[in-house]
């Protein structure tokens, strides 16, 4: 089971839809932040499986997902500071009491 | 009382459930350790990514969502990249995680927790995400990945002379960036002089 690519890339796949399906259904922001981690993660598990797998591939798979970690740091910094900067002037972490655009 | 010992004695028991079929995998039908721990670390990551996205406490979230990453660090392990692993425990449990914890408690409100927790799409985003994961997995199956040979191991001085020759300008495109995240937060977070308190 460990030894076949379409394990983990069926693994990165599922965590890919628990994350999608948070970011969708929840009310919180942060939650919805959470979410997108999850997916990120998915897709990094299976960018770093597709590189042990493929030979060709070596150790640039794990370099790219050492970017795409870096990336979601910076995602994730940009991403709390906007919420907490909405819940300062609409005191509230829920996003559907969001509506100011839609006035 | 009783009711908090719940979750705790049911998470107990899925725990105790994966550990022993772990252990039936290794010893009555002769699997190796590899198999095994991807079954233990798999089964970890998906049942804490669901706890992730269903929870009602939103701390209790930013936990399970620890306890995921950890598990998921383990994976890299068994695919042969340590340096990502310890990446992944450095950055997302110790960073990230972090984060995220102290944003809850910023943002969090009293009774937040106790109204609705999912939007009124939560149905057709459970439907859509169930949809994604059968088509991720029929396409996976339907595809020959033929080129997939005998596992890489990603040795780490390899790794970091990719890293620091071929790669060396979005390695400093991300230094980059994350300064630019870094002075984005502070300045979107900060309080305005004179403004709403």
């Amino acid at each position: 089971m460990s030894d076949s690519l379409d394990a983990y890339l069926v693994l990165a796949g599922i965590l890919f839809a628990i994350g999608s399906f948070g970011f969708l259904a929840r009310r919180n922001a942060i939650s919805m932040l959470m979410s997108i981690e999850l997916m990120l993660n998915g897709v990094n598990l299976s960018i770093v499986a597709f590189g042990a797998f493929i030979p060709e591939l070596g150790a640039q798979g794990s370099v790219i997902a050492l970017m795409v970690m870096a990336v979601a740091a910076a995602e994730a910094t940009v991403g709390l500071a906007i919420v907490i900067a909405i819940y300062r002037n609409k005191r509230t972490p829920l996003v559907d009491e969001y509506d100011a655009m839609k006035q | 009382m009783v009711r908090r010992l719940i979750p705790i004695v049911l998470g107990l028991a899925l725990l105790g459930i994966v550990t022993g079929i772990a252990v039936v995998m290794i010893v009555f039908l002769g699997q190796d350790w590899g198999d095994a721990l991807f079954w233990v670390f798999a089964a970890t990551m998906i049942g804490s990514g669901l706890l992730v996205v269903t929870m009602r406490d939103i701390i209790r979230c930013g936990l399970a969502m620890i306890v995921c990453f950890g598990a998921l660090a383990g994976i890299y392990v068994i695919l042969g990249a340590p340096l990502i692993a310890a990446a992944q425990v450095i950055v997302y449990i110790g960073a990230i995680s972090v984060l995220i914890l102290f944003a809850i408690m910023l943002t969090q409100t009293k009774d937040a927790p106790s109204r609705l927790v999912f939007q009124t799409q939560a149905i057709p985003a459970a439907i859509a995400s169930v949809v994604i994961a059968v088509v991720i997995a029929l396409a996976i199956a339907a595809t020959d990945w033929s080129e997939a040979a005998e596992r890489v191991r990603v040795a780490t001085d390899v790794m970091s002379h990719l890293l620091f020759e071929q790669f060396v300008l979005p390695f400093e495109i991300v230094s980059v960036l994350l300064l630019a995240a870094v002075i984005g937060g502070v300045f979107l977070a900060k309080r305005e002089p004179g403004g709403p308190s």
